[in-house]
């Protein structure tokens, strides 16, 4: 039997791992891919908590899938911006990406 | 240890590991394929959880989908980090820390919870999957986030094929 809290840290060490990815890399698409991390890491909680609280309420899992088309629309946007931005200035990395610094 | 413990430490193992890999790695392509055998390891505790549902929307939407635009964006833009400048900026040892700060964060908060951290999961009825779909239409729960999820879905295939288009 897997208590609830493994679940809890396991998700909670893979939402470090990926915040860690968001912060600390230059390459746009790498950013992306560290936001995928983390919501990785809130459906693992959201489902485990459905699981271990009441299973016959389907809230959980509604809103696991309500977080897959969020990021399913969040790649969409941000891949495509990553690709708009690199035809215009011939750079994925973050910190050139400072037109609209002042 | 039971079959069970045993399963949820080999895709912890498999999560974890490939997460580091993706955070790390400094071809581009190699992170995105880490990163399919991260949401292949979040499939697998699905499976654990008894949401069957959820991991063949894992493997079909998050594997089958998002990766391999991950895989294709990579593809697009110029491989120009692939030499032998840093993969990080000059911010990463705050970024290490603030991440190990949430993660003690996140842990305390998981501890100090009052919340019975090794509760017995009740048994999942048999039609779950009848109850899912019931539930993602029914007006008395969630047609409303359903409905606006799929209008958020149509806004960004339209918002990506104009903002990616090319204007010339």
């Amino acid at each position: 039997m897997i208590p609830l809290s493994w679940y809890l840290y396991l998700s909670a060490a893979l939402f470090a791992i990926g915040l860690y990815g968001v912060l600390a890399r230059k390459n746009a698409i790498a950013i992306l891919l560290g936001i995928e991390l983390m919501l990785n890491a809130a459906n693992i909680n959201l489902v485990a908590f459905w699981r271990y609280t009441d299973p016959a309420q389907m809230a959980g899992q509604v809103f696991a899938i309500v977080v897959f088309a969020v990021a399913a629309a969040e790649v969409a946007v941000g891949l495509s911006l990553v690709i708009s931005i690199y035809r215009a200035r011939k750079t994925v990395i973050a910190d050139e990406l400072n037109l609209m610094k002042w | 240890m039971d079959a069970s413990q045993i399963l949820f430490f080999l895709s912890a193992v498999l999560i974890l590991v490939s997460a580091i890999f993706v955070v790390t790695a400094r071809n581009l392509v190699h992170a995105a394929l880490w990163l399919i055998a991260t949401l292949f390891g979040v499939a697998m505790l699905y499976v654990l959880l008894e949401a069957g549902f959820l991991a063949v929307v894992q493997v079909v939407v998050y594997i089958g989908a998002i990766a391999i635009m991950f895989i294709f964006a990579v593809m697009l833009t110029r491989r120009d980090l692939l030499s032998q400048t840093s993969q990080t900026n000059a911010n990463w040892p705050i970024a290490l820390g603030v991440s190990a700060l949430s993660l003690a964060g996140v842990a305390f908060i998981a501890r100090g919870f009052g919340f019975s951290l090794d509760r017995v999961p009740a048994p999942v009825p048999a039609d779950s999957l009848e109850r899912l779909g019931a539930a993602l239409v029914s007006p008395e729960q969630f047609v409303l986030p359903f409905e606006v999820a799929s209008i958020l879905l149509l806004a960004a295939l339209v918002g990506a094929v104009y903002v990616a288009m090319n204007k010339k």
